[in-house]
């Protein structure tokens, strides 16, 4: 049955009127990474930059830009790793648990992952500087794998939870033991459910601002969203190594995104389907 | 269930319980201690007095933590209204099958993806007083008329929650349509047949059917932005007078910035139960239902 | 090989019991099927003796040893599940060899197993290919190869003819058959299919909600039933039952209920006056012309089915279930003449076989 007109014309702008909302914002910013100084602030503003560099080469040389773009690599990317491997191990025993007590580890998991971190935030800090992690890798790290791990484990769980047990016992069966069927058997097929949720760890590792600007002070250790954060110009505000710094920061974003969109989208709303 | 098994499953568990319990669960217990205490940051010598409910009775009579709490409801309830109303349309846009459907999703979830502090920086340029484009779109050359969006209490806090409304939308989108995706076609189809238009179909089908996935939507968000902090630090830095000094922005301040880490952790505890108020009534509501059905 | 003892076992899920108090023996090379309904147990026993489940009580010996401590991988044994339970992201070959592998056998000896089992199993051609490029019945084989290729001391099969079309059920079970007899294993195997229990099996253990109700070969089960619930599962159509009560008559000893009366052959024990109930199979019971027959009955229905008839007839308020030949015609209306010979008949007190 073809759309009548007039609803096929609604739905175009509609269309329109989504993405011009969604990106124009985003690109009218990013876009003044390449133009020149006069350019930025201009009135009235110029909308297509001339494809300079000078903001880029001013970011990375004076700003140091890369510099937080490797400590942002290393957290994001050590979480993620962490965050993987500690929630397989719990999704899986989660799945297998009788569901009195899945149900509450469960629980007290999710909990975990609803709490401001304001109220997480001192302690945590008094905490490293006992350790002498702050301004340390791993004192980033460990925070973002305890803020990740609700989501990754809920995901893995029920994805696990999806699998048949006969495989498991054909496995085990066969010779293996629980933990050998686990990694043999079982992680080849789980590659989707993975990949999601290692995404989505590593989304929220590469942007977090808060405890990332508390816990790490020193410049050299600071991640992406902190410096760009807190950049600071002698006279004004340097929006062209902001813009450039931006671009950079969100590029990778923005390729997983339109790599990865389906699988996105099918994590965060894991959960949300059966509610 | 094979006794050695169990034991294997509470073994994979423990390192998981273990951080959150390191970094979440005895956090928390530290700052409902803290917060009965009188501590602060840099002055070691005070010691750290055990002072009761002094703390919480300081806040109470704090104008600006009673401010600042009507103004992160403000920011709640302004928020996640427009954020759901925005993501129902969007997500009754996407679910329609067409070419390009993906990227179309790709572009909405683009928003979501980036670091909040960027789009705080990127709305910050926008609303600039002498050349952000938002002045040049509503007053074209009229530079005489600009308003100066973030240096006005109001027009701050507009800011403030319009970036939010444009970073978290989709997420409220996603959610939503996920519910959308369950409803089966057939059901349209007998509408139709019994002479319902659209509006109809969206009232009586549509919405009883995904007022599950709007609640979740809703819990998730509201809950979710009584902890924003990102935008107002970056944007306004909780100004002008206070008008976008949020609860955790305030906090911050009283425990990072002034170093009065008893009282802040107060401030905490406060977000912590409002926040686990809502969190119980998340779970009553729509969490034993999640949990049975998917587990 | 090895023989299989199990003693008392016992298992509960929350308030439900699985298993109560079975005992078996399988001995060394023998065929052994666990028949019964769904939610009978049959499968949890299964699990318990794989190790892949633990029992509440009792034990389970393999060889004499018992095996309760040992995790699967240590008690030598194989299965083969319902749903074939195939590893989907390795090759048939791969899914052969995963146990050996899983034992550390050098790769030149698993690729020459391999090919051995594949090849007796008819699926050679198959090696290269994934599990979801194989029909139901290849995926079948596989399974079976893959608990054949280690040659272990036990196979266990879970209803694994269950997922077959009834043609290929009926070829696979031949196989099956042939297969044992060539290799001489122990095999323990779960169905609810009593056909199938009855064609495979050396020994047949009927259960019911846990319990076992009769442990025997195909022909004791079938011709001496230990009880009515034995009597009524095994054998298709099912047997006729009637109840009512023994009487004595002179020196006769007859069986009475509402509608007729038969004679009974003299029981060792005297439960003149007892209730009981009696039964009768479909082709036991004699369609008189010339005989004393007794019993008159009204046809209702004509079962045909293809080699033979099956009479649906009222006898008085009960049914009853008749034997035709394939030739024979009745019509709706008709009423009929049955003789049903004492020797034939079997009585059940309190649901025992007497």
């Amino acid at each position: 049955m073809k759309k009548s007109w007039p609803k096929k014309g609604a739905f175009v702008v509609g269309v329109l009127m989504t993405v011009g909302f969604s990106l124009v914002p985003f690109l009218l910013f990013v876009s003044s990474a390449f133009k020149t100084q006069t350019q930025v602030t201009a009135i009235p503003p110029q909308l297509w930059p001339s494809f300079s560099i000078d903001f880029f080469r001013s970011a990375i040389f004076r700003y140091d830009i890369l510099s937080y773009l490797v400590n942002s690599i290393i957290v994001a990317g050590s979480t993620t790793g962490v965050t993987i491997l500690l929630g397989t191990l719990a999704g899986y025993a989660l799945a297998r648990l009788p569901r009195p007590w899945a149900h509450l580890s469960l629980m007290l998991i999710l909990a975990c992952a609803m709490f401001p971190q304001i109220a997480i935030v001192g302690p945590v800090w008094r905490l490293l500087r006992w350790l002498g992690w702050l301004n340390s890798y791993q004192g980033l790290v460990l925070p973002y794998v305890a803020l990740t791990l609700p989501l990754t484990v809920w995901i893995l769980a029920l994805f696990f939870r999806e699998m048949p047990e006969e495989l498991e016992a054909a496995a085990l069966v066969d010779g293996c033991s629980r933990m050998e069927a686990l990694v043999k058997v079982i992680l080849p097929l789980s590659a989707p459910a993975l990949f999601t949720a290692a995404i989505l760890t590593f989304i929220y590792a590469w942007n977090e601002f808060f405890l990332a600007l508390l816990i790490v002070t020193d410049p050299a250790r600071q991640t992406m969203p902190v410096g760009i954060a807190l950049f600071q110009g002698e006279h004004t505000v340097p929006w062209g190594e902001i813009a450039a710094a931006s671009l950079i920061t969100t590029a990778p974003l923005v390729v997983m995104v339109l790599l990865f969109q389906r699988r996105i989208v099918t994590g965060l709303s894991a959960g949300a389907i059966k509610g | 269930m094979i006794p050695k098994d169990r034991k294997l499953y509470f073994a994979l568990l423990a390192p998981t319980l273990l951080v959150l319990l390191v970094f979440i669960a005895a956090p928390i217990t530290q700052s409902i201690i803290f917060s009965f205490h009188r501590i602060i940051v840099g002055l070691p010598q005070l010691q750290s007095p055990f002072i009761g409910f002094d703390n919480y009775q300081e806040l109470l009579h704090d104008s600006v933590a009673r401010h600042s709490f009507w103004v992160t409801l403000l920011f709640v309830s302004t928020t996640t209204f427009s954020e759901l109303l925005v993501g129902l349309l969007l997500a009754l846009l996407i679910h329609h099958r067409f070419p390009g459907r993906g990227s179309l999703r790709a572009c909405v979830l683009i928003p979501w993806a980036i670091p909040t502090v960027v789009s705080a920086q990127m709305w910050r340029f926008l609303f600039n007083d002498a050349y952000g484009m938002i002045n040049y779109a509503i007053f074209g050359h009229g530079v005489a008329h600009y308003v100066p969006w973030l240096a006005k209490p109001n027009t701050a806090l507009f800011a403030i929650i319009l970036a939010d409304i444009w970073k978290t939308s989709s997420f409220a989108a996603l959610l939503i349509l996920a519910g959308l995706q369950i409803i089966p076609e057939e059901l349209y189809q007998a509408a139709k047949v019994d002479g319902a238009g659209v509006w109809r179909r969206f009232w009586h089908v549509t919405w009883p059917l995904i007022r599950p996935a709007v609640l979740v939507a809703l819990l998730f968000r509201t809950i979710d932005a009584f902890r924003v902090f990102d935008l107002a630090f970056v944007m306004t830095q909780g100004g002008p007078a206070d008008a976008t000094n949020v609860l955790q922005l305030y906090g911050y301040k009283k425990m990072f910035v002034e170093g009065w880490m008893g009282y802040g952790s107060a401030i905490s505890v406060s977000v912590f139960v409002i926040v686990l108020v809502l969190a119980v009534v998340y779970v009553r509501m729509v969490g034993r239902r999640l949990l049975e059905a998917s587990l | 090989m090895a023989s299989l003892s199990l003693d008392g076992l016992s298992k509960r899920f929350g308030n439900v019991t699985a298993l109560s108090d079975v005992s078996l023996q399988v001995d060394d090379g023998e065929f052994c099927v666990l028949l019964g309904p769904s939610g009978c147990g049959k499968s949890t026993l299964l699990q318990i003796v794989a190790g892949l489940d633990r029992q509440d009580q009792g034990s389970v010996l393999l060889g004499g040893k018992a095996v309760d401590d040992l995790a699967p991988r240590e008690r030598d044994v194989a299965m083969v599940f319902q749903n074939y339970a195939l590893y989907p992201h390795m090759t048939v070959s791969q899914n052969l060899g995963f146990g050996l592998r899983m034992r550390g056998i050098a790769n030149p000896e698993i690729q020459q197993k391999v090919q051995e089992t594949a090849h007796l199993l008819g699926i050679g051609h198959l090696l290269d290919r994934k599990p979801r490029q194989l029909s139901g019945g290849q995926r079948q084989r596989v399974a079976m190869g893959r608990a054949l290729v280690r040659r272990p001391r036990l196979f266990l099969l879970d209803e694994p003819l269950s997922n077959l079309d009834a043609q290929l059920r009926i070829k696979v079970r031949l196989e099956l058959k042939r297969l044992h007899r060539k290799m001489n294993t122990t095999i323990l195997y779960v169905t609810h299919d009593q056909v199938e229990a009855m064609t495979l099996g050396d020994k047949v253990v009927v259960m019911r909600e846990g319990q076992v109700h009769q442990i025997g070969t195909p022909e004791t089960i079938y011709d001496r039933p230990a009880d009515t619930f034995v009597a009524t599962f095994v054998g298709s159509p099912m047997m006729n039952l009637f109840q009512g009560e023994l009487i004595r008559e002179d020196r006769y000893l007859k069986f009475r209920c509402a509608d007729f009366s038969l004679h009974v052959r003299n029981l060792v024990q005297d439960l003149a006056g007892k209730r009981v109930a009696v039964g009768v199979r479909p082709e036991d019971i004699m369609l008189g012309k010339n005989r004393e027959a007794k019993l008159r009955a009204r046809v209702e229905m004509l079962s045909n089915v293809g080699a033979e008839k099956y009479i649906h007839a009222r006898l008085g308020e009960c049914l009853i279930t008749v034997r035709a030949s394939k030739d024979a015609t009745y019509d709706t209306g008709q009423m009929i003449s049955l003789f049903i010979d004492p020797d034939k008949l079997h009585v059940f007190h309190e649901d025992k076989r007497i």
